[in-house]
């Protein structure tokens, strides 16, 4: 039996689609605020003079980069519980995604810092700065600046892996496509439509990040072609 | 049958449905090699449309969530094959044609990472490009592929997890069902956690070695 496909019917549930879609970017870009957050503080903390928190982020950054985001979220949202510590599945899956992208966030920001020149930590701290103060003032701006490609690639993968969060019942869009196809019966036809709204919003966030970077740090073009 | 508690052979269940993990992460990263070094061919190939195709290809299989693919593909194929296929054989699908994207952007990356004068200096002992890419090019491009690639296997073994959401029975599924009898979760998943650990950690160790060793040979 040939398969006719009727994209109509998946269409007329625009609203639930826009509210998806609105929920996806709203995760992806508060995940991306907070985690970047920790990806800083990790960063800064890895190369701490203490080897208790040099270990502890390390630990952290290992165990979370090498196992799945799934089963993270459903230590958080079946687990914690157990312990007494009920989260809803919006916060759970919240606080999944910035620890998940924070780890990353910390290799990332730490590659930026490492590739700051040391003279520069020690210009600072000659001129009487703490070190809090040396990475405020002098090192955190040029190393987000140098690592900022990455940190749009990791920022798209971020909101790719926010669909995982549906199956804790967080309703982002990959969760309402699978709302409409149970209602509908056309799988095949929600899942292209919302694969091709994820293509597009991938295309979409790429570029207003790189071009909010180009805003951000109008002079790492310059030096970028001037290392070359 | 009531509540019981998790035991040793809960944490065997897990083991064993770990096969099931590695099985289907073995299949993604030999098909995706196979099916990405081709593509990879057409992404470097000099007729242009062969390398806007080979790049569709790669944006639409990186710029989707996994999660949706496996549902699509899942969709698909039951409803368009005559047969109902197995959970087993959509995973592999899924997972091999995310893998082979994966090593498209590996190759691509590494054979531009060599100097274009290589290319030239092949050409002019009268290679064709096919026998330039083949004795000369990949034999260099592929040191600097080999530590990403094995990154590349930490991302499928943790991508099989997703495959618990079309109901096919790896590590993560086993600990849902687990979950499911002794209502231990967080012993479940913290086990299940601990099993990709074991999995994945000696990969990423070996993945930031052998990027280490790639890096000594760079000219600074």
């Amino acid at each position: 039996m040939p398969y006719v496909f009727q994209f109509g019917e998946v269409l007329r549930y625009w609203p639930s689609l826009v509210t998806g879609v609105a929920m996806t970017v709203g995760f992806a870009l508060v995940a991306m605020a907070l985690s970047l957050a920790v990806g800083v503080l990790g960063a800064i903390a890895r190369r701490s003079r203490s080897r208790t928190v040099r270990g502890a982020v390390l630990t952290y950054v290992e165990t979370i980069r090498n196992t799945p985001l799934l089963v993270q979220l459903f230590v958080l949202f079946f687990g914690l519980p157990s312990l007494g510590l009920r989260l809803d599945p919006m916060m759970a899956g919240l606080i999944g995604l910035v620890v998940y992208n924070g780890a990353f966030l910390t290799e990332i920001v730490g590659a930026g810092i490492k590739a700051v020149p040391r003279g520069q930590f020690e210009a600072g701290l000659s001129l009487g700065m703490s070190r809090r103060q040396v990475y405020q003032h002098v090192i955190l701006v040029p190393a987000l600046a140098k690592v900022y490609p990455a940190l749009v690639s990791q920022f798209v993968l971020l909101m790719l892996a926010t669909s995982v969060v549906s199956a804790i019942g967080v309703d982002e869009l990959t969760s309402v496509a699978g709302q409409i196809q149970s209602d509908t019966f056309r799988s095949i036809e929600v899942y292209l439509v919302c694969i091709a709204i994820y293509l597009l919003l991938t295309l979409v966030l790429r570029a207003a990040a790189l071009g909010a970077g180009a805003w951000l740090f109008p002079f790492r073009r310059a030096t970028s072609h001037a290392r070359v | 049958m009531g509540i019981r508690t998790f035991t040793v052979d809960d944490v065997v269940t897990l083991l064993d449905a770990t096969r099931w993990t590695l099985i289907l992460a073995a299949i993604a990263f030999a098909g995706g090699g196979v099916i990405g070094s081709l593509v990879t061919l057409a992404r470097v190939s000099r007729v242009p449309a062969l390398r806007w195709l080979a790049g569709g290809y790669v944006e639409v299989l990186q710029g989707t969530p996994l999660l949706m693919q496996f549902f699509l593909w899942f969709f698909l194929l039951t409803l368009l094959l005559p047969v109902q296929l197995p959970a087993t054989a959509v995973a592999a699908i899924a997972l091999t044609l995310h893998a082979s994207a994966f090593v498209v952007e590996i190759w691509r990356g590494s054979i531009e990472a060599i100097p274009r004068t290589q290319w030239e200096a092949a050409a002019s002992l009268g290679m064709t490009r096919f026998e330039q890419l083949r004795y000369v090019i990949v034999p260099q491009a592929w040191r600097i592929a080999m530590a990403p690639t094995v990154g590349l296997l930490v991302v499928l073994i943790k991508g099989t997890s997703l495959a618990a959401l079309i109901g096919f029975v790896e590590l993560t599924r086993a600990g849902q069902l687990v979950s499911g009898v002794t209502f231990q979760p967080l012993t479940t998943f913290g086990t299940a956690a601990l099993i990709y650990l074991a999995l994945c950690l000696p990969l990423s160790i070996l993945s930031r070695r052998l990027e280490g060793r790639m890096h000594v040979h760079r000219p600074a």
